[in-house]
């Protein structure tokens, strides 16, 4: 006390009582919120994590997301009938791992279309806000790696799985996602994304909870080693051996016609008419004219 | 000096403005410049020799690097496919350039002037060439020679008869194979390709199962008899659908359809009714599903009615029952053709088709 007296004497003589005072309450106070910070929540998320967990999900959700959602993740409707956002009870933890984590929610406007983008909550923020979804009625919980690797299976065993896994997915997703998985428009503006390179927990989180516009093919749909088989066949995409060229996206014959006729006969055209149009002429005459 | 005034059509005296006559010819640099001519002349030969020594590199390539090995080693493409294109096209194109260059800098430069001239023949051409015909009619003696001409009238007209005959493999008309499926009363539905049956209990609201019928994937369990071949690809075609689960409040069952969905579980022909296209893409919000082809959309919580598009009826709805072990099962076959409409098609009211009736 007395060297605080001091101290603050040297900056002010004749401030001397007041400042020392409210130095010593700065302090006081910086001392029990930092001693509170540093030990309180530790221990009580070890005394109880997962109800801090859902507590923190929710402090997390009301200022990201309950705006869209509802403050109770109830969803809210426009005056019109149409969806703000919808509800948000039994869509599981799967859902918000899925939209979160690869940064389609939170929007930055409703629209056709939430489209992929930079992911703005940390993992553990995502889990937090999860663990509230998840809270909020019973739906699919974020799968293991276990769900969709194919570790432990003999080498045939995964040829056959990278097989059925194509026929599934020739069946139930080309339709919108294109035979290679590059993705195609869809009614009012919307699309669906490409699916080439993208994790396989994703991918996984996306057939259960049927993100957006996308039909759901839960484990009564699909069973889960249908599913994993399917992203084992998108694993396999990759490795395939490319021999170069351009692929223009692996869009399909009619994009590469349209691009074979503008681009490759456009071009030709355009270079025989400059190969025409240009031809240099001198003023000086033929020597034996002018003699 | 070249002068083209002598083509030109002789002018009218009274003519108000005198004719200008052609612009004098302005020769190109390699015409008037000796030395301008040899350097093209160099340039051509210079282009020649580039396209052989490309195909003498094409051959070199073609024996050095192995097809098909290191595929991303240069420009992120395949040594082999770089190298062989590269030179190839080369090949060819300095052969394309250098003949442009040998024909644009070295080859005559004559202007020329044709006269435009009236597109009959002479009046002697004329009379030359009818009497050729005539001549020609009176040698063979065809009028003279009823016999041969009617035979070979005959001959010519007959010839007709095979191409009309041939129409008959066009047929058989295909009777009432269009009318029906391989779906019977009772028959599982299955999911596509995999081939396993589908509990009612399992599926949740969102899901889209691309289905076909059991007796496609004949066990000894279920006992459908083997299909192949034709027969099989044409029962597949006809027999695909989709099943979607949707909340039971959402749907608005049609008339006589009350009692053709489980607990919201509804499935229609996955064959467009416009040109008869596979069709699955299914939005769960809206609940309609797109032809991707010509964009046909159809409203699968209102008996698949079309809200947009050129098909012009809904997607036939197959009705649907559960088994004693909860499996999704049919109540009977399509109620209608499924697929693309054909002119012996029953064409009975399809009701209030709302926008696409416009």
């Amino acid at each position: 006390m007395r060297l605080l007296n001091r101290s603050a004497g040297r900056l002010s003589r004749h401030r001397r009582g007041p400042l020392a005072g409210l130095l010593l309450l700065v302090i006081g106070l910086g001392l029990t919120g930092g001693l509170y910070a540093t030990f309180s929540p530790a221990q009580a998320a070890k005394e109880d994590s997962q109800s801090m967990k859902v507590e923190e999900g929710r402090k997390l959700f009301l200022v990201g997301c309950s705006f869209c959602h509802g403050q109770n993740g109830q969803g809210i409707s426009t005056i019109d009938g149409n969806q703000l956002g919808p509800s948000l009870v039994g869509v599981g933890a799967a859902a918000v791992d899925f939209q979160v984590g690869t940064g389609r929610m939170p929007m930055a406007q409703p629209g056709a279309q939430a489209p992929r983008k930079k992911v703005v909550y940390t993992q553990d923020e995502i889990d937090a806000m999860a663990a509230y979804v998840a809270s909020l009625g019973p739906g699919p919980s974020v799968p293991n790696a276990s769900d969709y690797s194919l570790d432990g299976l003999s080498e045939e065993e995964r040829q056959a799985a990278i097989v059925r896994g194509g026929q599934i997915f020739l069946t139930n997703c080309t339709a919108c996602h294109n035979f290679e998985g590059s993705g195609g428009a869809m009614p009012r503006g919307g699309y669906a994304p490409k699916i080439r390179g993208v994790e396989p927990r994703y991918i996984y989180e996306a057939l259960l909870t049927g993100p957006q516009n996308m039909p759901s093919f839960s484990n009564g749909n699909l069973s889960p080693e249908e599913k994993r088989d399917v992203i084992a066949y998108l694993g396999s995409l990759n490795d395939e051996t490319g021999y170069g060229g351009f692929s223009m996206g692996g869009l399909g014959p009619v994009a590469e016609g349209l691009f074979a006729w503008i681009v490759g006969i456009g071009g030709l055209v355009g270079f025989a008419v400059w190969i025409a149009a240009h031809t240099t002429r001198s003023s000086k005459k033929k020597k034996e004219v002018a003699a | 000096m070249i002068d083209h005034s002598d083509k030109l059509p002789e002018l009218a005296a009274e003519e108000p403005i005198p004719n200008p006559g052609l612009p004098e010819h302005q020769w190109r640099p390699t015409d008037v410049d000796e030395k301008a001519e040899k350097r093209a002349e160099r340039q051509v030969a210079a282009l020649f020799g580039l396209s052989a020594v490309c195909t003498v590199l094409f051959v070199v390539s073609y024996l050095a690097f192995k097809v098909g090995d290191e595929w991303d080693s240069s420009l992120g493409l395949g040594a082999s496919n770089v190298a062989l294109g590269l030179t190839l096209g080369g090949a060819l194109l300095f052969i394309g350039v250098g003949v442009i260059q040998w024909a644009r800098k070295l080859m005559g430069d004559h202007e020329m002037v044709e006269m435009r001239h009236p597109a009959a023949s002479s009046q002697e051409d004329r009379e030359a060439t009818i009497a050729a015909l005539q001549a020609g009619l009176e040698e063979s003696g065809i009028a003279r020679r009823p016999l041969i001409r009617n035979s070979l009238l005959g001959a010519v007209g007959l010839l007709g008869a095979p191409a009309i005959v041939l129409l008959r493999d066009l047929g058989p008309l295909p009777g009432d194979k269009l009318k029906s499926t391989i779906w019977t009363k009772g028959m599982r539905v299955v999911r596509d390709v995999v081939g396993t049956p589908i509990k009612a209990a399992d599926l949740e609201i969102g899901d889209l199962v691309n289905a076909a019928p059991e007796a496609l994937f004949p066990t000894e369990e279920n006992g459908y008899p083997e299909i192949e071949g034709v027969e099989l690809n044409q029962q597949k075609a006809k027999g695909a659908v989709i099943v979607v689960r949707m909340e039971p409040t959402e749907l608005k069952p049609g008339r006589g359809r009350e009692n053709w969905d489980v607990d919201g579980i509804v499935c229609y022909s996955k064959i467009c009714t416009h040109v008869g296209c596979p069709i699955s893409l299914y939005e769960r919000t809206t609940h309609h599903v797109l032809c991707p082809c010509h964009q046909s959309t159809f409203d699968l919580a209102d008996s698949a009615r079309v809200v947009f598009g050129p098909a012009a009826r809904p997607l036939p709805q197959l009705p649907l029952a559960v088994d004693s072990e909860g499996y999704i099962i049919a109540q009977s076959d399509f109620l209608e053709p499924v697929g693309p409409s054909f002119w012996e098609r029953d064409s009975k009211d399809i009701g209030d088709q709302g926008e696409a009736d416009l």
